[in-house]
């Protein structure tokens, strides 16, 4: 990823928490996560080299997704005719595609597609599968066996035919793309949520803030979610590595956004007709992919060696 | 209607999935008409994958050079962030444009079965290896080992007598969850290599939103999961006595990893 110099100190993104994924609407349960935990714990992850340069490809590539202007000076749809399939040189540095149009400049505004998509997922498995695991934690015996239940269902039932059937009964496209991989995820947050949950919830200091007069939802959410979060966060940044591949896999298959969008798998799908010519038309995108999700899955394993210790 | 739908309901039993609404052709031919090469795909891919995941793991514990290990450990979660079809892709443009050893569709030949197969085993390769590296350090830690290795027997002798045989129980869980990932790698390895297969049929049943043929297909897949999964479960008292016994005490040492 050549664009990594050329970005201004990645200060405040980079803190490896989930705000980066989604753009606008991060619900209710996330923002809680990244300032609340103690200042010592906050200290420890903030400071390992390795963590930092993880975060750091990430945060230019969620920099893509949100200001792909400022990385490129072509346009992702208009192409220059007479420039069509360019080999990758310093003008171009994953050359051009059919149309003359730069193909490192699809790649940049497709990321927004992307995320967008997989942002979408991972919120509806965040959300839905925190909202699962706390009733099935705290709601009593009835509760987590009717929960729990519902979770076996939905594991039994492999996570792609999922997204598939859901694709299906809507119409193709990248909402229905992101709703159905989203479900397909839910039943993994609500598992590790209900775990941590139950872990922390018989703690001392839990039953010190009901007694200090804390009621059922604050305790939850100021005392029980913040210590439950390490390996939901770890969870976040592979679950998200694994949407990507997912959405890139099925907009491959033409499932998701429609042609002229610039998204990864499509990118690819694309070239994939001019496999002969240009081979950078498919290798170069893929490579992409390849790295975004190897880092995620790098950073969700650093996050869980920082928190369970 | 609820008559219609008990009917249906029954008819399922007998195999009956209805009728593909684009084709007017019964589901069941339509699906078992090309099931055959898929199975075959998935079959290979998977005892491929298998191979791919023993052989990286032996690799990486009897190898005395630390680098070579630290390489070999990290090509598991390499092998997880490759979408297959970029793979393939790639090795399409390799294989057959650039070096011209193997032809762009499907012929019959060697090459044209064993690239998609190792497509679609280097994905599922990936979460095995994974799983029997994490317990294959577990039981490297256990104090048999140490015995073992004072009684003198040779660093591939307790990989593959002992070591492989304790640490297998987690991999084989994660085998029964390949199948999903082999289902939708073969969907995609198929498309990508134009094969013939299951593959065609999810794609064209997708885009013509033909319901009965999706529905056929996910039911039959999702069956062939729980059936391939509660199989795994019967098994593991075969590989691990323990588990009978101990059941009482919760779970048996090996699925702790």
């Amino acid at each position: 990823m050549p664009t990594t110099n050329n970005l201004p100190p990645p200060v405040l993104t980079a803190d490896p928490g989930p705000g980066r994924n989604g753009g606008p609407g991060l619900g209710a349960a996330v923002p809680e996560t990244a300032p609340v935990p103690s200042a010592r714990r906050r200290r420890g992850p903030l400071r390992s080299p390795s963590l930092w340069l993880t975060a750091a490809p990430l945060t230019v590539v969620a920099a893509w997704a949100l200001a792909p202007d400022l990385f490129t000076s072509f346009s992702p749809l208009d192409g220059v005719p007479g420039d069509n399939f360019r080999a990758p040189d310093a003008d171009h540095i994953f050359g051009t595609d059919h149309l003359g149009r730069d193909v490192f400049t699809r790649v940049v505004f497709g990321t927004r597609q992307t995320l967008l998509t997989a942002g979408l997922a991972v919120l509806i498995g965040l959300v839905v599968g925190t909202l699962v695991g706390i009733i099935a934690a705290t709601a009593g015996r009835a509760a987590d066996t009717t929960a729990m239940r519902l979770v076996d269902v939905l594991l039994a039932v492999p996570g792609f035919l999922i997204s598939l059937v859901i694709v299906t009964a809507f119409s193709p496209g990248p909402i229905s793309l992101g709703v159905g991989i989203g479900i397909a995820s839910v039943a993994s947050f609500a598992r590790v949520v209900r775990s941590e949950v139950l872990r922390v919830r018989n703690l001392d200091f839990i039953e010190a803030s009901f007694l200090n007069g804390g009621t059922f939802w604050s305790v939850i959410t100021r005392h029980l979610l913040p210590n439950a979060s390490g390996p939901v966060l770890a969870l976040l940044a592979v679950d998200l590595g694994a949407a990507i591949l997912a959405i890139s896999g099925l907009g491959f298959l033409g499932f998701g956004a429609p042609p002229p969008t610039p998204e990864w798998g499509l990118l690819i799908a694309e070239g994939r007709q001019y496999l002969g010519t240009a081979w950078w038309l498919t290798t170069l995108p893929g490579l992409v992919i390849v790295l975004t999700v190897l880092l995620l899955a790098t950073l969700g394993r650093q996050l869980l060696k920082t928190f369970r210790i | 209607m609820l008559t219609q739908y008990l009917n249906q309901l029954v008819g399922l039993f007998s195999g009956d999935f209805g009728y593909s609404l684009a084709s007017g052709q019964s589901v069941w031919d339509r699906i078992s008409g090309v099931a055959g090469s898929t199975v075959a795909l998935a079959g290979a891919a998977f005892i491929t994958a298998v191979l791919i995941a023993v052989s990286l793991v032996g690799a990486a514990t009897l190898t005395r050079s630390t680098v070579i290990r630290r390489v070999l450990v990290n090509v598991p979660p390499l092998f997880a962030a490759i979408p297959a079809f970029w793979l393939g892709l790639v090795l399409l443009d390799l294989l057959s444009i650039r070096w011209g050893v193997m032809s762009l569709f499907p012929d019959g030949s060697f090459l044209s079965l064993a690239v998609p197969v190792l497509v679609l085993a280097t994905v599922v390769s990936a979460p095995l290896a994974q799983v029997l590296l994490k317990s294959i350090n577990h039981v490297y830690d256990q104090p048999f080992i140490d015995v073992l290795r004072a009684k003198g027997a040779s660093r591939s002798w307790i990989f593959f007598r002992h070591a492989l045989k304790n640490a297998a129980g987690p991999a084989l869980t994660i085998m029964g969850i390949t199948v999903g990932t082999l289902f939708a790698g073969s969907v995609i390895t198929e498309t990508v290599f134009a094969r013939s297969g299951l593959g065609s049929v999810v794609l064209t049943a997708v885009t013509t939103q033909d319901v009965p043929l999706v529905q056929g297909l996910v039911l039959l897949t999702a069956s062939i999961f729980v059936v391939v999964n509660l199989a795994v479960d019967l098994l593991y008292p075969l590989l691990d006595p323990r588990i009978l016994t101990s059941s009482r005490d919760g779970a048996p040492r090996a699925l702790a990893a």
